[in-house]
């Protein structure tokens, strides 16, 4: 009983964030709201059990990852939304697209059987971390490597074009 | 015990969130943030599929998609970063040079 | 005995001539280029010669195996040679007649531009005549028949630059196409019911087979057919159309090709299929009918002819006519004989006409012409002979071996005789015509109408001449040469020669003993009624020049059709060639090339490039459009991925 109270009060906060970032007109608030769904998110991950994902969620999730979006939007000054006329295809085809999807996947999944049990499945780090590094340590590396490269990447894709007259920095 | 179909439910809800958002939204961040809803979405699906059958290769699994999710973030926002440096602007209508 | 002679030696050489002369014939002098055509068929015509050295020694029919071709299932066709005295005496006529006709085109074609082309072409049809002539199988006889129609057309249209000498040319090899038809269907049908077109293997099965005398069997089918590729080579009714047209080539092409050799091709695979005909008496019934017929029919219209080469194509047909009357009452050995004196007389007139063109400087029409006699001599002299031996004047060749003939045609029916006989009688008539016109009388030169000076004679141009000159050695050695043969030609025991391979024919057996009398009357009505046409001749273009042109309006249109060939070439223009040129430009030309398969290329490229301009809108450059899109598609994609769950 306790399970599904706890699950309905995280679950609607995590849609109420959920459409808080659709509505806001400003980028810094629509990042406010995603960390709300990104902590409630992790809430869930309790729910079920899964300890080390939740607690990685809220380091790297919402503790890094938001905050590095919401540095960008800092340093680019980003404004309110301008209201001027956008994509017809977008609107036309693709919302109503993925509602009738959305729909159809519920009244599909409402079929389901199976009950999960509060905390169903134990993720300790223990088991997580050796089946990390037996099983899927080739995932492991290659995901290591891939965030070099996404450092390098980063780097320099945001390095600023140096002019080839002064060799310094324009201020 | 609560049903799987309710996470599953509430893993759909916010994808479509996210791709709401990713499609309605016309400031580049904002369109950013949404594909990390859909993610988000995603990886709560898998948790709860991974509780379902007993299996912790689900969890692992989300793991790894933070990881990239990271790396994407990263890379995603140095561009926009360039872009925002050489059309000084952040409204997606105006980054059309691709047009025919 | 089976000694290898190396046969393939003989086509082989003036393939190698024609290969120098035509690959590098430029740039040689064109001493050189004479030279080299003249050796390889003088090497030719000497290998022909030790082969006749060795000939009694012998075994007959010598066969030699040169490679394997086709080996398919158990057909077989391989590339083997076939010597018995036929082939003997043919290779003879051919490398003979061939190399003094190549010694005569040096000085025919020697201001020529395309003066190493010619000796090129020349040697070609050399090297395929001799193949057909050579060949073991009636397969290996067909390259040679189709590449001497080939040679045929390249040189008729030697002077292609001329549309009429284009035209001719397309003329002859489509003509020429008609009749191989005939003969492709023939070898087929061999193929099929005897599974070999080996000369011995063939002849060995037909031999045992009954005689077909009711109806049309295979082998008078087989035998029809042939005659109608026949008909195509040796220009007989109603293939014959091509040859007049052919004399727009050089006139020692029309002497080659379309006196002494190509057109015998016929003449000579109908005797060497004689064991077919044997066994089919239909056949060689309307051999014998067409032959006869084309006899006469040609000559009637040589006699109105103005063009001097003309009346010689005209003879030609006739006298090839003859060739196969003699085929079609089984006298293949008189046929074969006439065969050679004809490649002698005719080979001789064709090369004389061509030393009075050259005289005269390039006009052909005999109306201007006249008195040559004075000038011209040598030429003179050996055409009065040639002239002598078509029109069948003892001692002369033509006259043993048309007699034969007619003799023979009497044997088994005396309509053939007697159609045979009037047509000797015409030859004679207008030979002497021809004769008249162009060397007695006085020069009629300076008649002729401006402008019309090198006509049909491109290749020699004014050399400033206003008087007809005699032609060099060159020119005039073989047509002495000629001129010898044609007198004494008809005393070579041809008949008795060929014996071995057609056998001593029943009828001349019956007819021997009992008739000689009567043999002897007949050579004295036909030497009596050519006298007749040579007085005819004297009469009309001699003694009253006037005659000819009263009785012409007096004959009116009568007289006007024979003149325009009974208009056949018109007839056949109405009735082949325009419905079949209409048919291809509309139907297949507008309607399938340009409707169907232009059509569908285009409309398709028009095609792509409207779908393309649909599909290009996708390429928005909106960012959002693009999301919308992959939303969309994911929509589709999700929706299916549920669908197939559900279903399951």
């Amino acid at each position: 009983m306790l399970h599904l109270i706890l699950f309905l009060v995280f679950a609607a906060i995590c849609i109420a964030g959920a459409v808080n970032l659709l509505i806001q007109r400003h980028p810094i608030s629509s990042a406010l709201s995603l960390v709300v769904v990104m902590a409630s998110l992790a809430a869930e991950y309790l729910l079920l059990g899964a300890e080390f994902v939740a607690a990685v969620q809220v380091i790297v999730y919402a503790g890094a990852v938001m905050v590095l979006f919401v540095f960008v939007i800092m340093l680019l000054n980003a404004g309110e939304e301008d209201r001027i006329g956008g994509s017809q295809v977008a609107l036309v085809v693709g919302v109503p697209g993925i509602l009738a999807c959305g729909l159809l996947t519920a009244w599909v999944l409402l079929k389901q059987t199976g009950d999960l049990k509060i905390g169903a499945l134990l993720g300790d780090p223990k088991t997580i971390g050796s089946l990390l590094f037996h099983d899927f340590l080739l995932p492991f590396e290659v995901t290591s490597v891939l965030i070099l490269i996404a450092i390098m990447g980063a780097v320099v894709l945001a390095n600023r074009p140096e002019t080839i007259n002064s060799g310094k920095k324009e201020d | 015990m609560v049903p799987l179909s309710y996470y599953l439910i509430l893993s759909g809800i916010l994808f479509s969130c996210g791709v709401l958002g990713f499609l309605i939204k016309r400031n580049i961040i904002t369109i950013f943030m949404s594909i990390e809803l859909m993610l988000n979405g995603v990886n709560l699906s898998f948790v709860a599929f991974a509780a379902h059958w007993q299996h912790l290769s689900g969890q692992i699994f989300v793991f790894f998609v933070m990881v990239v999710a990271a790396a994407e973030a990263a890379v995603g926002l140095a561009i926009i970063i360039a872009v925002y440096r050489t059309r000084e602007t952040l409204n997606v209508d105006q980054v059309n040079l691709l047009k025919l | 005995m089976t000694e290898n002679l190396n046969l393939w030696l003989i086509p082989i050489l003036p393939l190698v001539g024609a290969a120098i002369n035509g690959l590098f014939g430029r740039r040689f002098s064109r001493q050189i280029v004479s030279a080299v055509a003249v050796f390889f068929s003088g090497a030719a015509f000497a290998l022909v010669l030790r082969v006749w050295s060795q000939f009694s020694s012998l075994t007959l029919p010598h066969y030699e195996f040169l490679a394997h071709w086709i080996r398919y299932g158990g057909f077989m066709v391989n590339f083997e040679f076939y010597l018995d005295q036929l082939t003997m005496l043919m290779l003879l006529v051919v490398t003979g007649v061939g190399l003094l006709i190549h010694i005569y085109s040096i000085g025919y074609m020697w201001d020529d531009p395309s003066f190493p082309r010619f000796f090129s072409y020349l040697n070609l049809f050399m090297f395929f005549m001799l193949t057909l002539v050579l060949a073991g199988n009636y397969l290996q006889m067909f390259i040679g028949w189709e590449g001497v129609g080939l040679a045929s057309y390249l040189l008729i249209g030697f002077w292609f630059t001329k549309d009429s000498a284009a035209s001719a040319g397309k003329k002859a090899f489509i003509v020429n196409r008609i009749g191989d038809f005939g003969f492709l269907i023939a070898l087929f049908l061999m193929i099929k019911h005897f599974g070999s077109l080996n000369f011995s293997e063939l002849f060995d099965k037909v031999g045992p087979m009954p005689v077909e005398t009711v109806g049309v069997g295979l082998l008078t089918s087989i035998g029809l057919l042939l005659m109608v590729g026949a008909c195509g080579k040796s220009a007989q009714i109603p293939l014959y159309v091509w040859l007049p047209d052919a004399m727009e080539g050089p006139t020692p092409v029309s002497a080659l090709i379309h006196a002494a050799t190509m057109v015998t091709a016929g003449v000579y695979m109908v005797s060497r299929s004689h064991v077919i005909f044997d066994h089919a008496p239909t056949a060689l019934t309307v051999v014998a009918i067409i032959g006869t017929l084309t006899a006469l029919f040609a000559a009637t219209i040589g006699i109105a002819q103005t063009d001097i080469k003309k009346v010689l194509a005209y003879s030609t047909v006739s006298q090839l006519g003859y060739m196969f009357m003699a085929c079609g009452v089984a006298a293949y050995s008189a046929g074969i004989f006439h065969l050679m004196t004809h490649a002698f007389f005719k080979g001789l007139l064709f090369l004389g006409a061509g030393s009075v063109i050259h005289a005269v400087g390039g006009n052909q029409d005999m109306r201007y012409m006249g008195g040559l006699r004075r000038y011209i001599p040598i030429t003179f002299w050996t055409m009065t002979i040639a002239t002598l031996a078509i029109a069948g004047i003892f001692p002369f060749a033509g006259f043993f071996s048309k007699d034969e003939i007619l003799w023979r045609a009497f044997q088994v029916n005396k309509v053939y005789w007697a159609i045979g006989l009037f047509s000797a009688f015409l030859t004679a008539f207008y030979m002497s015509r021809l004769w008249f016109m162009t060397f007695l009388g006085d020069f009629k030169g300076a008649e002729l109408p401006a402008g019309d000076h090198g006509h049909g004679h491109s290749g020699h141009d004014e050399h400033g001449h206003s008087e007809p000159h005699e032609s060099p050695l060159v020119m005039t050695g073989p047509l002495m040469i000629l001129a010898l043969l044609s007198a004494v030609g008809g005393f070579i025991p041809v008949e008795h020669f060929l014996e071995p391979v057609f056998g001593h024919g029943e009828l001349a057996a019956a007819g021997e003993t009992a008739s000689a009398g009567l043999e002897t009357t007949l050579k004295f009505v036909s030497v009596g009624v050519a006298g007749v046409g040579i007085f005819l001749a004297w009469l009309l273009y001699y003694k009253r020049r006037d005659l000819p042109q009263k009785i012409a309006d007096g004959l009116g249109s009568f007289y006007q059709t024979v003149a325009h060939k009974y208009y056949i070439d018109e007839i056949y223009a109405a009735l082949f060639v325009k419905p079949l040129v209409e048919g291809s430009t509309d139907i297949l030309w507008h309607g399938v090339d340009q409707g169907v398969i232009d059509a569908a290329v285009n409309d398709s490229a028009v095609g792509a490039r409207h779908a393309s301009d649909a599909a290009r809108h996708m390429q928005s450059g909106n960012l959002r459009s693009y999301a919308g899109w992959v939303a969309a598609g994911g929509a589709v994609v999700i929706a299916y991925m549920i669908w197939m769950g559900v279903a399951r």
